[in-house]
């Protein structure tokens, strides 16, 4: 089922300090095919306020190399639980600033409930399973950024509905 | 032949390490094990022990059961805040 499919679409994933363009990304997860029936995407930004305290700006560290290949999986699991034809995965690092793209996910399938539900599939995981951290500079000082349990939460859903579905 | 041991994010900054060559001592064969090793330092290194402090060895998340080995790629880090 969907393994063959994801195999014909393209799975990309990539981690970088530059920008990218919402548009032109979205516009290529349905280039060029006629089997597309809708694309779901998520952009992520910084927010200038956390946790009670204005954000000035961020930095993201990461793990080269495990960021990488952690997307690469969330993007087949995808693949494995919806008939996928395109997705993309980018997520930035470096330092960021109030207002600026952290990650775009984006995810054409035949119909919207597939693109809807991958969409958030791939955003859930990525939160709790890709080697990224962020450092904020607030108006109190530098800090990490705390895991939230909600993440955790958001996340575990995705399996308990698999066992639902099995049950 | 030694263990890469890399350190990410708050827990490098604590530790003032981002990566080392570590040749653990005989019978440390997992991640746990090697946690404990680690944390016997002392000082600092207590903060390894901490409850949610992550581990991956060779690039893929694991439990603290999961073996390691010469030459491996192990990582502590806090949990992940991407997204």
């Amino acid at each position: 089922m969907s393994a063959q499919q994801a195999a014909a679409g393209e799975m990309l994933v990539s981690v970088q300090e530059a920008d990218f363009d919402v548009g032109a990304e979205t516009a290529s997860l349905g280039d060029g095919r006629c089997d597309v029936g809708g694309i779901a995407t998520f952009i992520g930004l910084v927010r200038d306020a956390n946790d009670g305290s204005g954000v000035s700006a961020m930095t993201l560290e990461h793990y080269p190399g495990m960021t990488e290949r952690a997307l690469g999986d969330i993007v087949e699991q995808a693949c494995a639980r919806w008939s996928l034809l395109s997705v993309r995965v980018i997520h930035r690092v470096g330092r960021l600033q109030p207002g600026d793209r952290i990650v775009f996910v984006g995810v054409a399938a035949a119909h919207r409930g597939e693109a809807f539900a991958a969409c958030e599939f791939i955003m859930d995981y990525l939160k709790t399973q890709a080697p990224f951290w962020k450092r904020e500079e607030t108006t109190e000082g530098a800090r990490w950024v705390d895991a939230r349990e909600s993440d955790d939460t958001a996340a575990a859903r995705w399996s308990a509905a698999a066992s639902a579905s099995k049950g | 032949m030694a263990l890469r041991i890399l350190y990410f994010a708050a827990l490098r900054e604590a530790l003032g390490v981002s990566a080392e060559d570590f040749d653990p001592p005989a019978g440390v064969a997992s991640v746990s094990a090697l946690r404990a090793c680690l944390v016997a330092r002392g000082g600092v290194w207590e903060k390894l022990a901490a409850a949610n402090v992550k581990a991956a060895v060779n690039q893929r998340m694991v439990g603290g059961d999961a073996s390691v080995g010469p030459g491996d790629e192990v990582a502590f880090f806090p949990p992940v805040t991407g997204g």
